[in-house]
């Protein structure tokens, strides 16, 4: 019998997020190779184009709908996705590792006496199995397992696999409405910082670090994200000072990125910075001090006075983004 | 109210790692371990619920004898009393989970705090399979934690914001950078700490759900080149961004 795999969509604000395409069009790849059937699930009130996900190689979405499950409520959507999982013997159950998907993961984990591996960056079918790559100790270290149990969840790293389309075809669209929706442990409220975008969904970040000497010349660093269309990220030093908030620290103890392009502006690079935004596919680096080690994994530098630079850089894009 | 820690020791996060002989581990020699920052937050927070509620908090580390150093710093703390499941085999996040959870079980503790992750294999999944092992509710990644009675009110960091979750007992919170400061521990209660018992258990064998099949560091990036010391160099850099890099 075929193996089935299982893609769990995450949707916010009614709109799927482009990290559960990435995923999904990986569970394509990987279906080909494993001769696989495979199948999406998604829980939320009401979502936008739904059947448009069948554009990156899925033919059958089942939708759990409740107006209540709108927000993330981790007791309902667990054992709904996984009672689905059950139910329709799917080997497998892959989601994206963003801040939902690393939540329930796990719990869905226990609830099918799963093996779970998370934030797997690498993969590949050796024996019609799945062997995993997945950064540890920061990234210092890349670690290559394999499941060895019957059911297996697994989470991918966002940003690192393409949402490519596969077929023009759409989704057909299994709804299932749920009558009733448990009213304890559940998100009721969602800050969202205005128009932030996260570092850690962000395609270009700007990081300032200790060189910026004051939380006041920060302005410039958000300048020349906004100019980029860029999130704004931080060393560990500066959010320690409390220059920055936390939300915004790259590297150990903070988040791990990889963007097209990261520009390091008065970062010296120690190694739990280096360790979150190595895997970065360019990385920009300006700092006044040439032995800095962050120059040792920059594409480009310029070693010189960031105060000078960064005005410059900003007028030369704009004037680019004119053209 | 009887709260519990998890708490993990790892390597520092300045130490550079290097892969052991049979390349499934590292090699742990002159590596200085110590409590995983993010239990750090774990500790305070037990600590401030206990000034402010009373109770008793308990430490529980799941590893080799290496491990009580930082139970003993857990304890230094302030914390009350700790246990150690002794082993020396690797485990993998589910198998310390049901380690962890089956020790909260045995303390009754109704209240468990443990860092959103280990600094070591940064899964960030063991708090959430302790509360669904054992039947809790559970918060992750909490950056504010208030509870009143048997409600908590937690906020959660997601990205570009964050999640305002409403829960009860008994709970798991796993804890974020932003919680709170940790205290430092005091030469009196590293003094106290001398005292506090350590309990020493045999860890039951875990079934293993995953395999290591080995380990292997990065590609080193090649190294970049420095195009400029001054602002003649912004024109060129912003060509390279466009024309190599493709990426502006």
């Amino acid at each position: 019998m075929a193996e089935k795999i299982l893609v769990f969509l995450e949707q916010r604000n009614g709109q799927i997020k482009k990290a559960s395409l990435e995923v999904l069009k990986l569970a394509y790849d990987i279906s080909v190779k494993l001769n696989a059937e495979i199948e999406a699930a998604t829980v939320g009130s009401n979502i936008e184009m739904l059947e448009d996900a069948g554009n990156y190689g899925v033919k059958k979405i089942a939708h759990f709908r409740n107006e209540k499950l709108g927000y993330y409520a981790p007791n309902d959507y667990s054992k709904l996705i996984a009672d689905y999982t059950d139910k329709n013997n799917f080997t497998y159950l892959l989601l994206s590792n963003t801040s939902l998907g690393k939540d329930l993961a796990p719990r869905v984990a226990v609830k099918l006496d799963a093996g779970i591996a998370v934030d797997c960056t690498e993969v590949s079918v050796i024996d019609s199995e799945l062997h995993l790559t997945r950064p540890v100790y920061a990234g210092k270290i890349l670690c290559e397992i394999r499941l060895t149990s019957q059911r297996k969840v697994i989470t991918f790293r966002p940003n690192i696999f393409k949402a490519e389309k596969v077929s023009d075809d759409n989704a057909e669209i299994i709804l299932n409405e749920i009558a009733e929706v448990s009213t304890n442990n559940k998100v009721v409220e969602v800050k969202t910082s205005e128009n932030k975008l996260d570092v850690t969904e962000a395609d270009i970040i700007v990081s300032g670090g200790r060189g910026l000497k004051e939380a006041e010349n920060f302005g410039m660093i958000e300048e020349l994200a906004k100019v980029l269309g860029a999130a704004q990220g931080a060393s560990r030093a500066v959010v320690d000072a409390g220059w920055r908030p936390h939300s915004e620290q790259v590297g150990q103890t903070g988040k791990t990125v990889s963007p097209s392009l990261y520009i390091a502006i008065g970062i010296s690079g120690a190694i739990q910075h280096l360790a979150g935004m190595r895997s970065s596919k360019y990385i920009v680096a300006i700092n006044k001090d040439k032995d800095a080690p962050i120059f040792q994994i920059a594409d480009y530098g310029i070693a010189g006075d960031a105060f000078e630079i960064v005005p410059a850089l900003i007028e030369e894009i704009k004037k680019i983004k004119s053209n | 109210m009887k709260i519990a820690v998890c708490v993990s020791h790892v390597p520092d996060t300045a130490a550079k790692i290097n892969i052991g002989a049979g390349n499934k581990s590292i090699d742990n020699t002159n590596i200085t371990f110590v409590i995983n920052p993010y239990d750090e937050f774990a500790v305070e927070e037990a600590l401030k619920t206990k000034e402010k509620f009373g109770g008793e908090v308990v430490v529980i580390s799941a590893g080799n004898d290496s491990n009580k150093e930082t139970i003993k710093k857990a304890l230094a703390m302030g914390c009350d009393s700790g246990v150690l499941l002794k082993t020396n085999e690797h485990l993998d996040s589910l198998a310390t989970a049901k380690l962890l959870a089956e020790e909260i079980k045995n303390q009754n503790a109704e209240l468990v705090f443990t860092g959103k992750q280990s600094v070591d294999f940064d899964a960030s999944i063991t708090g959430q399979l302790i509360g669904e092992l054992l039947g809790y509710n559970c918060v992750s990644v909490v950056v504010d934690f208030k509870i009143d009675g048997r409600k908590i009110t937690a906020e959660r960091e997601i990205e570009g914001g964050k999640e305002v979750v409403e829960t009860a007992l008994p709970a798991v919170i796993t804890t974020q950078k932003g919680l709170n400061d940790p205290r430092y521990a005091s030469l009196k209660g590293i003094m106290a700490a001398k005292k506090k018992t350590i309990e020493e258990k045999d860890a039951l064998p875990q079934k293993s759900y995953s395999e290591i099949i080995g380990m292997k560091k990065p590609k080193p990036k090649e190294p970049g080149r420095i195009i400029g010391e001054d602002l003649s160099a912004v024109p060129e850099l912003v060509r390279l961004l466009r024309e190599e890099a493709k990426v502006i």
